[in-house]
């Protein structure tokens, strides 16, 4: 099954179009990323994806649950990492942890093992109780990952997670990033502009102008737009669509 | 129903962290009340004589007469404030987290407007043992009675911060709700002057008195303090609370918000 699945979703504020019938879907276990430059509707189709806007037209599926229908069993399956940090700086790492179990309505007990775990996986253990503001960009970004991973999601949804890293920082966390796809069958959708977050074997959707203009693995989409990924970009994201 | 439990607890639990480890908002709601009280009402007790009025079954110093109103003064502030930032919070920050919770968002978002009145009447209770201290001591009985009737308010007047966040665009910084919202209602209520003091003054001032739901607020405080219950004032709170908090969570739409925005 699909961890997610979008379909002819539109999107509008009132006279202006931000996502036309989008269609796409990410399958178990795979690394998807939505490449778009600003202002290409990601913003838009984030706030949907996460039920801050309710669906206009199409539907959104989270691990086979219908976001409109039945948004609880669909929020269950999605963990998110915002763009901006949502982390309450002045708890402690433990802290913001338990805030999100408890708002999964998971109990004290049950969390614990869960925090134990999510900490190892992010070589967090020893910060566990060190208070947020006390991180460095890189760690905060791992808290807010264990953070979305806790209630055990089939889907992790990442809002340009590197904006604010430095590079080293950056690529360590795409690689940490593929590996729970790899290792634990997590499916990812990553959103960025940046072109190097993306490798060959992803699955790249770019969206311009609140339409889908490529989806496919990233070495396909490069091939035939173009020989490489920068000039399918820039070959796909150049012009206005037409109508 | 243990979900909700655990969801609930949870969010009292980060309210009261954040309180806790935020050490200067206690301060900064306590200096506002205190200030009323300390300077505010001694230069005024001079100036105003207050009559025998209930729930009061004497003559009273002017401090004793105020301290209700403020009371309900950083009940106020907090809910506005709270329910601001709720707002502002929507579509970045910690409500876009408490948003992803898959529990339904009127829970949600009653469970955050009851955590925020729980940790207001922490400040309230805070700013009564001073006042105790400064010499305007309530029977002890009335300080117990006064909780319930604190949390009603608090509840109210966090319905309505956030009801009107929601409906108003202009109120999107703090000064405006001060100017167009807090200062009206404070001083336009039975906070500072009993309302047959105002009744002199103007009718119409009176009249504006008398509906303000503030007031109401104050006067159920007021005669919990004093072990008396007053319908009048509860029934509007209580019709109130209702009212805002169904009508806020209804009109909490982050999607409206930005729909408006863009046209």
């Amino acid at each position: 099954m699909n961890a997610l699945e979008v379909s002819d979703l539109s999107f509008a504020y009132g006279a202006r179009e931000a996502l036309r019938q989008i269609h796409f879907s990410v399958p178990a276990g795979h690394f998807a990323a939505l490449l778009g430059p600003n202002g290409a509707g990601k913003s838009t189709l984030i706030a949907l994806l996460t039920r801050l806007y309710d669906v206009q037209r199409g539907e959104i599926r989270v691990g086979g649950h219908s976001l409109r229908t039945s948004p609880r069993q669909a929020l269950r399956q999605l963990g998110v990492v915002f763009q901006q940090s949502t982390l309450d700086l002045d708890l402690s790492v433990e802290q913001n942890l338990r805030y999100h179990l408890a708002l999964h309505g998971i109990s004290r007990r049950q969390g614990s093992a869960r925090i134990d775990a999510e900490l190892a996986r992010q070589q967090l253990t020893e910060r566990r109780h060190e208070r947020v503001r006390n991180l460095n960009g890189g760690h905060r970004r791992r808290v807010e990952i264990a953070r979305a991973l806790l209630h055990e999601p089939r889907l992790l949804l990442l809002d340009e997670p590197s904006v604010g890293l430095d590079p080293a920082s950056r690529q360590a966390l795409g690689q940490h990033i593929r590996q729970l796809c790899n290792e634990h069958g997590i499916s990812v959708l990553w959103t960025t502009h940046l072109l190097d977050e993306v490798q060959p074997s992803d699955d790249l959707l770019i969206v311009h102008q609140g339409r889908l203009v490529a989806s496919g693995r990233a070495e396909d989409v490069s091939e035939e737009h173009g020989g490489s990924l920068g000039s399918a970009f820039h070959r796909l994201t150049a012009s206005g669509v037409a109508a | 129903m243990n979900a909700y439990w655990q969801c609930f607890s949870g969010i009292v639990m980060r309210e009261w962290l954040r309180f806790v480890l935020q050490r200067t908002r206690l301060l900064s709601a306590l200096v506002r009340p205190l200030l009323w009280l300390l300077v505010f009402a001694a230069g005024f007790r001079a100036a105003l004589g207050i009559a025998i009025i209930a729930p009061y079954d004497t003559y009273i110093p002017y401090e004793v007469y105020i301290v209700p109103g403020l009371a309900c003064m950083i009940l106020l502030f907090n809910g506005m404030q709270g329910s601001l930032s709720m707002v502002y919070d929507r579509e970045m920050g910690s409500m876009r987290v408490l948003l992803t919770s898959p529990l339904p968002r009127a829970f949600l978002l009653a469970s955050k407007l009851l955590a925020t009145s729980l940790i207001s009447l922490l400040q309230v209770y805070a700013f009564l043992a001073i006042a105790w201290l400064y010499g305007v001591q309530p029977p002890a009985m009335g300080l117990l009675l006064a909780l319930p009737a604190l949390l009603l308010v608090a509840l109210m007047l966090s319905a309505l911060g956030l009801l009107l966040s929601n409906a108003i665009r202009q109120l999107e910084n703090f000064a405006g709700v001060m100017n167009f919202v807090i200062f009206p209602m404070f001083f336009l209520s039975s906070a500072l002057y009993p309302l047959w003091k105002m009744l002199e003054a103007s009718p119409w001032l009176y009249w504006l008195c008398a509906v303000n739901p503030f007031t109401h607020g104050v006067e159920l405080v007021r005669f919990a303090l004093y072990g008396q219950f007053n319908l009048l004032a509860m029934t509007v709170c209580v019709g109130l609370t209702l009212l805002f908090a169904l009508l806020a969570v209804w009109t909490f739409n982050p999607q409206h918000a930005a729909l408006r925005k863009a046209n």
